[in-house]
């Protein structure tokens, strides 16, 4: 049961960041009539799958990932995607008072009931682990009362063990097909691994059901 | 993106001789190879719009391919190349491939700077 929200917020560095852990939670908002807004900060720009063999090159892979982005955002009924102009491997390189302003001005002015984000310090890429921290040094700046529900990803080797079990389980499996939708818009990166995927998924293989059809979350606590 | 015709590379290189040039140049074994395997040791750099000029330009070996740009106070250097293109806008895009065909190196020269 996925609580009805107001308005929610999602914020990843990546296009595909919200495809595999996220897009079944936020077409399921979508469908109970909840605008969504994603600010995705980069365009993905350092990537390493260009195809085999190749079919681009690294300076047209933007290009590419930003059309790739905006199918899924179609896919799963994103109103409102907004791309940032961060450079891909350099979030945390930024400076993180100015970042986490930028990300607050964003909360003004969307005004979200949840924020969905990755959690800090266990989400692997140093992109997710600086973005999901600039979110979080954001709304430590609205008084306690005010603040949004955060929903974070985490799937770092030890995430479970430092943070105990994930407290969200969304069950998507009503939305699988936008979901999957979404996955393969972002081509370029998921078409290699969407073939097996997809062929688990028809034969219903339980490991790749779960992953599908199950997004979960650790409510961030202050 | 082709696979390394050298002889076109090396035209290419010559190109750029004796100019001020940009360069794009970056290794990495992506950011989740440690992630995948705990024992693996994750290396990796980049610049991105270094302003040089060389002299001498090269590609050398067998393939995968290395080039070595003499720069007036040092050098730039790649190895692993596999494929290139000479793009729409006359910038020398090189790379390298792994097996998988995962982009590992990448080195780019261009007159204008890179976005």
């Amino acid at each position: 049961m996925i609580n009805k929200e107001r308005q929610v917020l999602v914020v990843f560095p990546h296009p595909d960041d919200e495809a595999f852990g996220v897009s079944g939670t936020i077409a399921t908002h979508v469908n109970n009539g909840t605008p969504v807004t994603y600010a995705c900060l980069t365009l993905g720009e350092m990537g390493r799958n260009l195809g085999n063999p190749p079919f681009t090159n690294r300076e047209n892979l933007p290009k590419i990932r930003r059309a790739e982005l905006k199918e899924a955002a179609r896919a799963i009924g994103i109103q409102d995607l907004r791309m940032l102009g961060y450079r891909d491997k350099t979030v945390e390189f930024e400076d993180d008072e100015k970042l986490a302003n930028h990300m607050l001005e964003i909360i003004n002015e969307v005004n979200p009931s949840l924020i969905i984000t990755f959690y800090p310090g266990y989400s692997v890429h140093p992109d997710h682990d600086a973005t999901g921290a600039a979110v979080i040094r954001a709304v430590e700046k609205l008084p306690p009362a005010a603040r949004p529900t955060l929903h974070c990803v985490a799937f770092s080797n030890d995430c479970i063990e430092a943070l105990g079990e994930a407290d969200i389980i969304n069950d998507v499996s009503a939305v699988s097909s936008k979901k999957i939708a979404a996955i393969k818009a972002h081509r370029s990166q998921t078409e290699a691994m969407m073939k097996t995927m997809e062929e688990s998924f028809q034969k219903q293989d339980p490991q790749v059901l779960a992953r599908v059809n199950f997004e979960r979350f650790w409510t961030y606590k202050w | 993106m082709e696979v390394v015709d050298v002889k076109q590379v090396q035209e290419a290189i010559n190109g750029f001789a004796n100019q001020d040039v940009y360069i794009h140049l970056e290794t990495t074994n992506g950011a989740y190879a440690s992630h995948n395997d705990q024992s693996f040791f994750s290396a990796g750099a980049y610049i991105r719009n270094a302003l040089v000029r060389y002299e001498i330009g090269k590609i050398t070996g067998k393939g995968p391919y290395r080039v070595g740009l003499k720069i007036n106070l040092g050098w730039v250097y790649a190895e692993g190349i596999t494929h290139f293109e000479v793009d729409e806008q006359g910038r020398l895009l090189m790379a390298g491939h792994g097996f998988d065909g995962k982009l590992a190196v990448a080195l780019e020269i261009s007159k204008t700077p890179f976005e």
